[in-house]
């Protein structure tokens, strides 16, 4: 478990935040520049200081500025891995490995030492200075090094941002196998919703210095505080499921979300295979009669819930059974000529391609 | 190297004796009082800051003066280490190598601070997060990394300690073979008659002296810069 409740007034900004949040897990604080992510987690890494509060990581206190307790940085074993890697340049990719493993207080055991350096592909690298290292190796030894002082938690501080697309594309897989390979509670800051997508099992929203919406990925995908954030093309119900059956033929994959099934193209997935789908709203259709002759695969019926305007139109939410919902976003027009009220059975319309390219794997086990 | 007489072999003895031995007394007050500048914010740094910079604006003179009247056997400093130690530094190489320290302690400064600003402290955050204490800090990450700054400064300031004339004399005299460094040689050859020979001798010693000694910084700082991967 992990609570963090701190308030800290720097200048005109106030950092205000009071949560708990389980572990192990990857916990995604998420929200545009300067909403006050980084003070948050340089204060969870005891880096800085001048809070308010308490810090509480499973029965251990961090922090608490009411008792006077303070553990420092160096006690506090957290593997932080910054955005810009800090590696040190006068050891070699292994003395960066081996300076965090000799100051833990459990020094790894060789073997484990090289299940790290497997993990995440780091043997061709070991005898290299980090200078000649690319940006995405450079994050896969930060990784390594923050692994192996065996910290109690991991705290990666936009550990993507300094990448461009492709070097995050060599990055994201190695944190996906840390994340289902080992039990080791993971903070991950992020102003990247595709990455908090693919990662997170639980997510902090932050605006301006507070924490605005909390919960699982499924559920912040449909509160308003992220619209904010997200920006309009990007809002879309986000539901957990697992794929039930898969045609090889035409690629076609039924996929379970709650009491559903939706039919999607997914390639490169195994029946028993958990994924995690993003629909966006904006690929979403609604028809208040049951469509015919339609080459959509995926009717399903469901209850009209609400109706919020966003923006130019309108972001309609439908309960397609047993609490699962979707977002749909429709014109004013639309809203009107169809007469969109709660309460209303509806049609909601999935293309299977709309989802390619945001069907992520949460889990490589079943 | 017959051109070279006695009397030049003991003033360039004494002049690497007096600036060697000025380098390694400044060595750690140098690396300490750089770190203070640089890494810490307190009351009087920049008083601190300019104290250090005051034996580049003051005349030198003044400076072994200033010596004098604390260190000498009658001075506030000098008694006690007298007393205490039975160490008196008027008139003795030591001294020569104290008042030379003083007038390069600057140069030193200002290498080693420049080195620990080009140190992103970002690299001290990251090995306190893998678990290392503050000294265990600054020997793993810091040290090593000043030290192209350290050797730099270390190295200009021999090359400049070899030549200091104005605290020396003033302090400690210009006595041969206990005092009596190159430029004090030169200056009492320039003072003698027959000395023009032995004048030109001595101002080519020291020409080549200080100028390899700059190179040998450079290209020592450089190659160990490289070695550090940076």
């Amino acid at each position: 478990m992990l609570h963090i409740a701190l308030r800290q007034q720097r200048g005109t900004f106030t950092l205000d935040v009071n949560f708990t949040a389980s572990t192990p897990g990857v916990i995604a604080l998420f929200g545009r520049s300067g909403c006050g992510k980084t003070t948050l987690v340089n204060l969870l890494a005891g880096l800085s200081q001048g809070a308010q509060g308490r810090i509480v990581v499973d029965d251990q206190v961090w922090f608490d500025s009411a008792r006077g307790v303070q553990v420092p940085a160096e006690q506090r074993h957290i593997g932080y891995v910054f955005q810009d890697a800090r590696l040190f340049p006068h050891y070699s990719v292994r003395g960066n490995l081996e300076y965090g493993a000799k100051r833990a207080p459990q020094p790894p055991s060789a073997a484990r030492f090289d299940e790290v350096v497997d993990l995440l592909g780091l043997a061709p690298l070991l005898q290299r200075r980090p200078g000649g290292l690319s940006g995405g190796e450079r994050q896969r030894v930060a990784l390594g090094r923050a692994l192996l002082s065996q910290p109690r938690l991991l705290l990666l501080d936009e550990p993507l941002a300094s990448l461009d697309a492709a070097r995050r594309e060599d990055v994201l897989p190695w944190l996906e196998r840390l994340r289902d390979q080992l039990q080791i509670p993971m903070v991950f800051v992020s102003h990247q919703y595709d990455e908090v997508l693919r990662l997170a099992t639980e997510v902090l929203v932050m605006d301006a210095g507070r924490v605005v919406a909390q919960g699982d990925v499924a559920n912040i995908s449909l509160t308003p505080a992220l619209r904010a954030i997200v920006g309009p093309d990007a809002i879309g119900a986000v539901l957990d499921g697992h794929i039930e059956r898969m045609d090889t033929a035409t690629g076609l994959a039924d996929v379970r979300v709650g009491e559903g099934s939706l039919q999607l193209l997914c390639t490169d997935a195994s029946v028993g295979r958990r994924v995690r789908v993003q629909l966006r709203a904006r690929d979403i259709i609604l028809a208040t009669v049951e469509p015919q002759g339609l080459s959509v695969r995926n009717q399903l019926r469901g209850t009209l819930s609400s109706i919020s305007p966003d923006g130019d139109s309108d972001l309609v939410e439908v309960d397609i059974g047993g609490g699962t919902r979707v977002l749909s976003r429709v014109t004013r027009s639309a809203t009107q000529q169809l007469q969109l009220r709660p309460g209303l059975v509806v049609w909601v319309l999935v293309k299977a391609v709309s989802t390619r390219g945001h069907i992520f794997t949460p889990e490589t086990t079943a | 190297m017959n051109w070279l007489g006695e009397p030049e072999l003991a003033a360039l003895r004494l002049s690497l004796d007096v600036a060697g031995r000025a380098v390694l007394l400044n060595l750690l007050p140098a690396i300490a009082i750089a770190w203070l500048l640089t890494r810490r914010r307190f009351a009087g740094r920049t008083l601190l800051d300019a104290m250090v910079h005051l034996p580049l604006v003051l005349p030198p003179v003044m400076v072994g003066y200033l010596l004098l009247l604390m260190l000498g056997v009658h001075g506030p400093v000098g008694r006690w280490l007298d007393q205490l130690f039975g160490l008196r530094l008027v008139f003795t190489t030591g001294g020569a190598a104290v008042a030379t320290a003083i007038m390069s302690f600057p140069l030193m400064v200002r290498a080693i601070r420049l080195s620990l600003e080009g140190i992103d402290s970002g690299l001290e955050q990251a090995a306190r997060t893998l678990g290392a204490g503050p000294i265990d800090r600054f020997v793993s990450i810091t040290l090593p990394l000043m030290l192209p700054g350290v050797l730099a400064g270390a190295i200009t300031a021999f090359a400049a300690g070899l030549g200091e004339f104005g605290a020396v004399v003033t302090f400690v005299s210009n006595i041969p073979g206990e005092t009596r460094t190159l430029p004090l040689a030169l200056y009492a050859a320039l003072q003698s008659p027959d000395g023009d020979a032995l004048a030109a001798r001595l101002a080519l010693l020291s020409f080549g002296l200080g100028l390899s000694g700059l190179l040998a910084g450079e290209i020592l700082a450089r190659s160990l810069r490289r070695w550090l991967g940076r």
